[in-house]
């Protein structure tokens, strides 16, 4: 029958066709010419209907035999083309990776308030909050409650910056608010911790500031030992520094506790062997701290015979300074851009 | 304080503890051994130390004691002398220009021969000619025509003493050929004395100290003396005006003494502890004082009896009279108040009580007989009295920190027996003692519990009075009740039971050791818990901040009313009200608390200008105005914002050069506000000095004013350091701001049905501000208009002069259904129209 030999070339032919094409516009031509309306092998399909019954079914399937090769070999033709489009692009396309990204302007908070949030977030664990008061206080808050009467060491005119007024000073420490919180929260038992700026009448050099942070803590109740004092504050040592830091406390003398105490803690820069920054002693000078002092206690409203307390006082610029190998504290106040975009 | 470890060996033992160990228990006990000098005896080893170390050891097989036998003259020169000498194994002879040696050159064999310290080849030690402390070794060498390979030492050589003038000569008994640093190396601690522990700074304090830690025995020192003289009794009287202020004076006197210089001994050992020797008599007023921490002052007796007119001296303490001269030992001529002592007799004052002594009756070079005085004073008043004085002595530094009236005749008894034994004489029977006001040492209770509740350690009584008997302490246990009386050398433990307590508290802890108390977690009940609104508003704050780009700084908060003033054009003056001030400021820039935050500002600013084509920062601190409530200032939170230069940061793909303005602040501060919820702020032309009157606005949320922003006007620029682009800045009552921010806000529900996105552009008068336009068309558009957002601002001549375009993108929406064109088209119409008929607006085509 001719029409089946037909059929082979329309096979034959179109095969040969479409492994000349090259892209997809090209299979799309092959398609119309090949398996569109007016392709050979829909004119014989066409065909069919001039056909006896015998033949029909024959040339009806060997016509779908040739479609679907047709069709076949089109569908792995496009995606080989493809795949050779892809990858011709892909090989044109390079980028200067070292090139330097586009920078977004990167905000930062202030390095000593980097510290303050690290040292208020594990003290809020430990149930303290933070309580804040005022900077500019009146000389019984900063001394007098404190246990630092008249004439003594501390009240010196070399620490104290006084002010025009009467009895009224730049607090040199953090501890005015602890008479402030007691005498707010008396009789509660208390866990505060307390930040703030202080200042201090002295020469402005690498090692010393006159103004400068602190963060004082205070605990008073009923069953408050030194050996809480001890445990709290190893235990703020290693989260602050690291796990396994060992910590050490001397005796000490703060007025305004009794016993005193100086925490050291092991050197994390050489791990105890000694270094420039532990002035090869193993050991890092961080807090000083004790037992609330009985009148202390009194000043703020508390019974020195029913309950006791600790108290403890760091400064969060020696701190970063320590952690950060800064060498000049007056860097804080500077604000000098380099400095600050290193944090 | 200096304490040279061979004085402490005077009372406590130190056998088989190292100098490290010392220091360090000192250390961790309160006594904070920061430094120690060696000298002779071996340098700790390794690098870790506790505390610094100073000073050279001795070596034991180079350094020994040795005898000059005989002192020769030097072939070729008159100056240095050639020494015989045996080391214990050979004879040397040894070269030297020592001038203590020249008396015996040339005098054929000595006897008995000088014992030295003698130093061979090799050794090293200071250079005894060099200035400072040089260190040098000791080689072989031709000095002269004669070969020197060894030396003998001066103080200086070996690191005893800067003296250096001739060689360092030991007793006769010094053992020859034994190791120098066997037979007296040494290493000088110095110690930090707190305030609390004053009664320690002296070596028997320091020794009591170190007894109590290693559980030895203290050997106290005697303070007997042989009197072999007429009783002291009526050869002089003391009369005491103010027992308050001077409870005690005790007076002895010494007849027949001999000036001259101390024992070599005495005077190394004053020398290692810091102080000068000057001769006998006012070496031991020093010498008892080191020793026991009574300070003492030597009269010539004769001169008091010549003030006296030949007859019985009275030595009177009185109160100065205000504005009194008195002109003390180091010539300085001082003005009274009326609260300080005086010591004086009937011719007139001649001493500040106990800071210091007058030159009228000093000992001198010919004083034979001594009146030697040991009193007590008043700590408060001796500290009030140096504040206005400004001066500073040994003494004055023990009596400002309390000093036991009980020490004051050890004192003396003590001085008399020293000055018998170093200047010869013979000493009075009997003290003159005026104790109007005896000391009472309290006896304090306390119970196991105490200690546990306090410490969080058990202890027995018995173990607890063991500990408080090592400090001396008498103490007696009654079933739980421990009894202590203090004892009568210090003045620190409070007569209040409770305040007693603690200080004996603080013994038993410093004693036990800290080490030995367990670390235990805090087992109390929390307390309530608490935000704290202010700073977590802040922390809120200081994050929007940053996440926008923003450098946070913090600044100084003392400045001064001119650098504040820099902030506001010329010719606007500053709010009048006053400025804390500082009565003694530190430097003369800042002596007031500063009350803007935008001139802090503005100086970090100006130190920044030319390190980065673009800056932005913020600060949250306070200001601090005069208040009408007191003295107390009222301290207010405010932050500033500030951003200058270049709007892109610089960089190889180009990107726009241009400016940051007032609308790239404005952005931050919407974007701050957004994060914050607060929405309803509304933008108004103000008035504000600092800014460019055109660039402004003032912040109103509800009726109440929550800030400023704008442009720092052209004037004020021009008064910084600042570089040409314009700087914008913006400032914040934070306290107001936090009232206005909603505690909580409630969500929209994402929208389940697509928007209808619409722009419309409508010509308009110049004048109207486009906050107008933009709140018109949203009171308008209702709950269906979810969203307005101006896209272009357009000026130009087919517009006509004074008119602009504004054109926006409008979103609408409905909740529960897709809106059909026929609904926007009404709710378009609607907005047209409102727009036409109330300002004037048309639709641009
Ligand atoms: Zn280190």
């Amino acid at each position: 029958m001719d029409i089946l030999k037909e059929l082979d070339v329309i096979e034959k032919d179109g095969l040969a066709a479409l492994a000349a094409a090259e892209d997809e516009d090209a299979l799309a031509a092959w398609r119309t010419a090949h398996l569109g309306r007016k392709s050979g092998l829909m004119a014989a399909f066409d065909g069919m209907k001039d056909l006896s019954k015998e033949e029909r079914p024959q040339v009806g399937r060997r016509a779908n035999e040739v479609k679907q090769a047709l069709e076949g070999a089109l569908e792995k033709k496009l995606v080989a083309v493809r795949q050779a489009t892809l990858e011709a692009s892909l090989a044109g396309e390079h980028l200067d990776v070292s090139l330097p990204g586009r920078a977004l302007p990167l905000g930062r908070l202030h390095p000593v308030n980097q510290t303050l949030r690290r040292i208020y977030a594990i003290f809020a664990e430990m149930g303290f909050q933070v309580y804040r008061s005022r900077e500019v206080e009146s000389d019984d808050y900063n001394f007098t409650f404190l246990n630092i009467p008249a004439h003594h060491p501390a009240r010196d005119m070399w620490d104290t910056f006084h002010t025009d007024r009467e009895g009224v000073i730049l607090r040199t420490h953090t501890s005015p608010g602890q008479i402030h919180a007691m005498r707010e929260y008396c009789p509660e038992n208390i866990r505060v911790i307390l930040p703030g700026m202080v200042y201090r009448y002295e020469q402005v050099t690498t090692r010393s500031e006159m103004q400068f942070n602190q963060v004082e803590g205070l605990a008073v109740g009923p069953n408050i030992t030194f050996g809480d004092l001890k445990g709290t504050l190893t235990d703020f040592a290693r989260r602050l520094f690291n796990p396994d830091v060992r910590t050490r406390f001397r005796a000490s003398h703060f007025p305004f506790t009794e016993p005193s105490a100086e925490m050291d803690v092991e050197c994390f820069v050489c791990m105890g062997d000694g270094c420039s920054v532990c002035k090869g002693t193993g050991w890092l000078e961080i807090l000083g701290s004790g037992m609330v002092h009985p009148t202390v206690l009194r000043y703020g409203g508390y019974d020195p015979e029913k309950v006791s307390g600790f108290a403890f006082g760091m400064g969060p610029e020696r701190i970063t300074m320590l952690l950060h190998r800064i060498t000049d504290i007056r860097h804080f106040w500077r604000n000098d851009v380099r400095f600050l975009e290193q944090f | 304080m200096k304490v040279p470890v061979s004085w402490l060996k005077d009372y406590v033992d130190l056998d088989g503890i190292s100098i490290e160990e010392l220091a360090h228990r000192l250390t961790m006990a309160g006594l904070e051994s920061e430094e120690i000098t060696f000298v002779g005896l071996p340098l700790p080893p390794g690098d870790k130390h506790d505390f610094k170390v100073n000073g050279i050891a001795w070596d034991r097989e180079k350094i020994v004691v040795a005898e000059v036998l005989e002192v020769n003259p030097h072939p070729n020169a008159d100056r240095l002398t050639l020494c015989r000498l045996n080391d214990g194994e050979r004879e040397h002879t040894v070269l030297t220009g020592a001038p203590n040696l020249f008396p015996y050159k040339g005098q054929g064999p000595l006897d008995p021969p000088l014992k030295v310290a003698y130093a061979k080849e090799g050794t090293t030690l200071y250079d005894g000619h060099a200035e400072g402390w040089q260190l040098m070794t000791l080689k072989k060498a031709v000095i002269r025509g004669v070969e020197s390979y060894s030396m003998v030492c001066s103080e200086k050589e070996l690191g005893i003493s800067e003296e250096h003038e001739g060689i360092m000569l030991l007793p006769e008994d010094a053992p020859t050929g034994m190791p120098l640093a066997d037979y007296m190396g040494d290493a000088v601690l110095d110690i930090a004395i707190t305030p609390n522990i004053a009664r320690n700074a002296n070596i028997l304090g320091v020794a009591r100290e170190i007894a109590a830690l290693f559980g030895r025995e203290l050997q106290q020192p005697s303070y007997d003396f042989t009197a072999e003289g007429a009783p002291v009794a009526g050869q002089f009287g003391i009369k005491i005006e103010n027992p308050e202020l001077n409870p005690r004076f005790v007076g002895g006197l010494i007849r027949d003494i001999e000036i001259r210089p101390s024992p070599d001994w005495v005077q190394r050992r004053l020398r290692l502890a810091g102080q000068r020797p000057i001769n006998n008599i006012v070496d031991v007023t020093n010498y008892v004082m080191l020793d026991i921490g009574q300070p003492l002052h030597a009269f010539d007796y004769d001169e008091l009896v010549r003030r006296a007119g030949g007859k019985t001296p009275t030595l009177i303490t009185r109160m100065a009279k205000k504005g009194e001269k008195l002109t003390t030992l180091d010539g300085e001529t001082h003005a009274l108040e009326d609260f300080t002592v005086l010591v004086a007799d009937t011719k007139g004052s001649h001493s500040i009580a106990g800071i210091m002594g007058g030159a009228d009756t000093e000992v001198t070079d010919k004083t034979t007989n001594v009146l030697l005085e040991g009193a007590n004073w008043n700590f408060i008043n001796i500290r009030k009295t140096l504040g206005y004085l400004k001066m500073n002595s040994e003494a004055s530094y023990r009596f400002s920190r309390g000093v036991h009236p009980a020490m004051a005749s050890r004192g003396v008894g003590r001085g008399l027996e020293l000055m018998r034994q170093w200047a010869g004489g013979t000493i009075c029977k009997g003290l003159v003692d005026e104790y109007p006001l005896p000391y009472e040492d309290p006896t304090t209770e306390l119970t196991p519990e105490d200690v546990r509740r306090w410490l969080g350690i058990d202890l027995k009584p018995k173990d607890i009075a063991a500990i408080l008997a090592r400090l001396d302490f008498k103490t007696s246990i009654k079933g739980k009740v421990i009894s202590a009386t203090a004892p009568d050398h210090r003045v620190d433990i409070s007569d209040d039971p409770v305040i007693g307590k603690a200080d004996l508290l603080e013994e038993i802890a410093r004693i036990y050791g800290y080490d030995n108390i367990p670390e235990t977690r805090l087992a109390d009940v929390l307390p309530p818990q608490r935000n704290n609104a202010a700073l977590e508003f802040e922390e809120r704050v200081r994050d929007l901040l940053a996440r926008q780009g923003l450098q946070e700084i913090v600044t100084y908060r003392l400045t001064s009313p001119e650098r504040e003033a820099k902030r506001l054009p010329p010719g606007v003056a500053p709010d009048p009200k006053p400025y804390i001030t500082l009565k003694n400021p530190i430097t003369p820039d800042r002596f007031a608390m500063r009350k803007s935050m935008l001139a802090s500002m503005l100086e970090i600013l100006e130190r920044n200008a030319r390190l980065r084509e673009r800056l932005a920062f913020f600060e949250i601190g306070f200001v601090y105005h005069d208040s009408e409530a007191g003295p107390l200032p009222d301290e207010k939170p405010r932050l500033v914002i500030a951003i200058t230069g270049r709007r892109d940061l610089p960089a190889w793909q180009g990107g726009a050069e241009e400016n940051l303005d007032y609308y790239d602040l404005k952005g931050i501060v919407e974007g701050l506000l957004g994060g914050l919820h607060l929405n309803a702020v509304r933008y108004e032309p103000s008035q504000h000095p600092s800014f460019h009157p055109g660039k402004q606005a003032r912040l109103l949320a509800g009726e109440r004013q929550i800030g400023t922003i704008g442009e720092l006007h052209p004037a004020v620029h021009g008064q910084h350091d600042l570089g040409p682009a314009p700087v914008l800045a913006a400032t914040f009552a934070l306290d107001a701001l936090m009232e206005a921010a909603p505690p909580r806000h409630e969500v929209q529900e994402v929208p389940a049905f697509p928007p209808v996105l619409e722009d419309l552009a409508f010509i308009l008068d110049e004048t109207i501000p486009a906050g107008q336009v933009q709140a018109l068309i949203e009171q308008t558009g209702g709950a269906t208009l979810a969203g307005v957002r101006l896209f272009d601002v357009y000026r130009g001549e087919q517009l006509g002069a004074g008119k602009k375009s504004l054109a926006y993108a409008l979103t609408y929406q409905a909740e529960d259904r897709t809106l059909t064109d026929d609904e926007v088209a009404k709710l378009r119409k609607k907005i047209v129209g409102r727009l036409e008929r109330e300002l004037g607006a048309t639709l641009r085509a």
